[in-house]
C-alpha cells in the first residue's frame, strides 16, 4: 500500500497540455491543480468554466471532446461549500482530466456547459435536483429524478439519510 | 419526474398534433420509463423521456455505509450486469487504497465480467427482438442465460445479485469443476449465437424494422455523451477495455466491433459481435488462469479466511475490526470507468479519510445514452420508438439509481 503523495504545485504541473492551453488563454482561469493517483484535477475559476470547456473540447493537439460526467460534492459546513466536477475524456488520446469549480453555499450558481456538450443536459439537471446548484443558460433546468414538488435537495449533507418524516 | 402530467413544454402542441403518453408501465419501455410523445398522425414531432420512477437514493445510502457494505448496493443499480458494477466500485476503492490485486483474482474478475456481459446482452437481444415482434429469440436467449445464471449460482450462491467481487479480490475460490463447466458453456455457445443470427440477421422483417431506423451520427452521439454499442454503432471506435485497460484486460486479445451506419441494425450487429468476442475472452481467461491467492495481502482491508479465524488471534481481531468499524481509506478522490455492456460505467468516489465514503457517484451509461433518444426518433414513425428504445438497451435501475 504505497501511495505517492499528491502534487499540488501548479508550477510543476504546467506541462500538462490542458493546463498549458488554459493558462495561455487566461492565466486567471486556472486556480490550481492536483495530480493524485494518476488523475489530473484542474480547479477552474467559476466564471470561466464554459469557455474553458469549449477551449479544451476544440484543442487540436489533445481534444477533450467527450464529457463523461458532471457531478457535485457538498463540503458542508465548510466554505466554499460545493464543488462541481466535470470528467472529460479525449477519445483521440485516451486521456482523462477532471475540472472542478468551487462554489459558495449562499449562491451556488454557475454557467451551464450544455452549449458545449448537449449531453450535459441530464447531468446538470441531476445536480440541480439533488444539490440545488443552478446552471445559467440550461435549456430545461427542472428536477430529473425527484418529484416536481419535492422539498430540499437529498444529496446535500444537511439532508438526513433517512429523509424528513 | 413529472407526476404523470404532461410536461408544460409539451402542453402547447400545435392544433394538428396530439400528446401521447407511453409508459411508465408499457412493456416495451423495459421497466418504468415514461416517454411523452407529441405526434402528428403517425409521425413523431417531439419526444421527451421522463425518468425517476425507480429512484432509490443509492448514492445517499452509500454515504452512510462502510466501504465494504456498499458492494451489495452496487449490484442493485444495474440488475442485468451486477458484476460489472461490483468491479467498477471495487477498482475505485482499490485505487484509493493503492492496493495490489493478485493475478488470479484479476483473471477471475475478467472471466466473470465477460460472462456477465454475455448474460446482459442475451436479455437485451431477447427483449429487443420481442419488442419488434420476434418471439422465438427471447426463448432461445433465456435458455442460454439460464446456463450462465447457474454458473453464477455455483460460484457465489446467488443467481443475480452475486456480490462476488470484494475490495481486495474475489469472495471465494471457485468450486471444483467450475472451470470445466465454464469451458463447456464457452464451447457450446458460439453455435447458439449462430442460431440467433439465423433467426434475425437475414430475416427480411427484422431488416426492414431495423435498417436505416433511428439513425444517429457520430458527432451527435459524442456530443450527447453516448457510449458503448450506442457510440460504436455510429462508427466511433472506443472501448475502455482496450483504451484504458483495467483489471488485467491488457493481457487479452479481442476485437472491438464497430459499425458505421448508426442505426438500430448497426447497434444490433455490434452487440452480437461482442457476444463472440466475449466468448473469446472467456476462453483466454480459462486457458491462462494463473495459480495463487484470490485476495490481496492486506489484513486490515480483506476479511481473513474462515479457518485462520478459528486458529489465529490476529485474524480474529482483524475480522472483528473490519466487520464492526470498517477500515479507513486515505483521503482523496478517484474516477474509475469500466466498459459495461451498455457503455461507460464510472464510479467517482471521494474519501475524507474515514471508514465511510464521503461521496459515491455513479456515472450511468444509460442515462447519457437516453439523451440520444430524441435525436433518433424525431421525424420518424411511432413504431420506430420501440425499436429505438430497445436498441439503446436501457436499464432503469441504473438510470434512476
Amino acid at each position: 500500500m504505497a501511495l505517492a503523495p499528491a502534487i499540488t504545485d501548479l508550477e510543476q504541473l504546467k506541462g500538462h497540455p490542458a493546463i498549458a492551453k488554459l493558462q495561455s488563454w487566461n492565466a486567471a482561469s486556472v486556480e490550481g491543480a492536483k495530480f493524485d493517483r494518476d488523475e489530473m484535477t484542474i480547479y477552474i475559476e467559476r466564471s470561466a468554466i464554459r469557455e474553458a470547456c469549449s477551449l479544451l473540447r476544440s484543442d487540436p493537439s489533445c481534444p477533450f471532446n467527450y464529457l463523461s460526467d458532471v457531478t457535485a460534492v457538498d463540503w458542508y459546513p465548510s466554505e466554499p461549500r460545493f464543488e462541481v466536477i466535470y470528467h472529460l475524456f479525449s477519445i483521440a488520446k485516451k486521456e482523462r482530466v477532471r475540472l472542478k469549480v468551487r462554489l459558495n453555499g449562499d449562491s451556488p450558481v454557475l454557467e451551464s456547459v450544455t452549449s458545449v456538450w448537449p449531453g450535459a443536459n441530464y447531468f446538470e439537471r441531476e445536480v440541480f435536483d439533488l444539490f440545488g446548484i443552478r446552471f445559467n443558460g440550461h435549456p430545461y433546468l427542472r428536477r430529473l429524478l425527484m418529484p416536481e414538488d419535492w422539498e430540499g435537495n437529498p444529496l446535500r449533507k444537511d439532508y438526513p439519510v433517512e429523509g424528513y418524516r | 419526474m413529472g407526476h404523470l402530467a404532461p410536461l408544460p413544454a409539451l402542453e402547447a402542441g400545435q392544433d394538428n398534433t396530439m400528446i401521447l403518453n407511453m409508459g411508465p408501465q408499457h412493456p416495451s419501455t423495459h421497466g418504468v420509463l415514461r416517454v411523452i410523445l407529441e405526434i402528428d398522425g403517425e409521425n413523431i414531432v417531439r419526444i421527451m423521456p421522463d425518468i425517476g420512477f425507480l429512484h432509490t437514493g443509492i448514492e445517499k445510502t452509500c454515504e452512510a455505509k462502510f466501504y465494504h457494505q456498499v458492494v451489495p448496493l452496487t449490484d442493485r443499480i444495474d440488475y442485468l450486469c451486477p458484476l460489472t458494477n461490483n468491479l467498477c466500485y471495487v477498482l475505485a476503492v482499490e485505487k484509493l487504497l493503492g492496493l495490489e490485486i493478485p493475478p488470479k483474482a484479476q483473471w477471475m474478475r475478467v472471466l466473470m465480467n465477460e460472462l456477465t456481459r454475455i448474460n446482459s446482452h442475451l436479455v437485451w437481444l431477447g427483449t429487443h427482438a420481442m419488442d419488434i415482434g420476434a418471439m422465438t429469440v427471447f426463448l432461445y436467449c433465456f435458455r442460454e442465460r439460464e446456463d450462465i445464471l447457474r454458473l453464477f449460482e455455483a460460484i457465489s450462491g446467488q443467481r443475480m445479485m452475486t456480490s462476488y467481487f470484494r475490495i481486495g479480490g474475489v469472495a471465494l475460490e471457485p468450486p471444483l469443476g467450475f472451470f470445466d463447466r465454464v469451458r463447456d458453456f464457452a464451447n457450446r455457445f458460439p453455435s447458439k449465437i449462430d442460431q440467433y443470427e439465423n433467426l434475425l440477421t437475414g430475416n427480411p422483417i427484422w431488416v426492414m424494422r431495423t435498417k436505416g431506423v433511428a439513425q444517429i451520427s457520430a458527432e451527435d452521439a459524442i456530443a450527447l455523451g453516448a457510449s458503448g454499442p450506442t457510440l460504436r454503432g455510429s462508427g466511433v471506435d472506443v472501448d475502455l477495455r482496450r483504451d484504458a485497460p483495467y483489471s488485467g484486460y491488457e493481457n487479452f486479445k479481442f476485437k472491438v466491433p464497430v459499425a458505421k451506419e448508426g442505426d438500430v441494425f448497426a447497434r444490433y450487429m455490434c452487440r452480437v459481435q461482442e457476444l463472440r468476442e466475449s466468448i473469446g475472452i472467456v476462453k483466454q481467461a480459462l486457458d491462462g488462469m494463473p495459480e495463487g491467492p484470490i485476495k490481496a495481502d492486506a489484513p486490515k482491508v480483506v476479511l481473513p479466511d474462515r479457518e485462520k479465524m478459528k486458529t489465529q488471534m490476529e485474524a480474529l481481531i482483524y475480522h472483528f475490526k473490519i466487520v464492526s468499524e470498517g477500515f479507513a481509506v486515505p483521503e482523496g478522490e478517484v474516477y474509475q470507468a469500466v466498459e459495461s455492456p451498455r457503455g461507460e460505467m464510472g464510479y467517482y468516489i471521494v474519501s475524507d479519510g474515514t471508514a465511510k465514503p464521503y461521496r459515491v457517484h455513479m456515472r450511468s451509461a444509460c442515462l447519457a445514452n437516453m439523451q440520444t433518444l430524441p435525436k433518433m426518433c424525431e421525424g420518424r414513425l411511432l413504431a420506430d420508438v420501440v425499436a429505438a428504445i430497445g436498441s439503446i438497451d436501457i436499464v432503469l435501475g441504473e438510470i434512476d439509481r
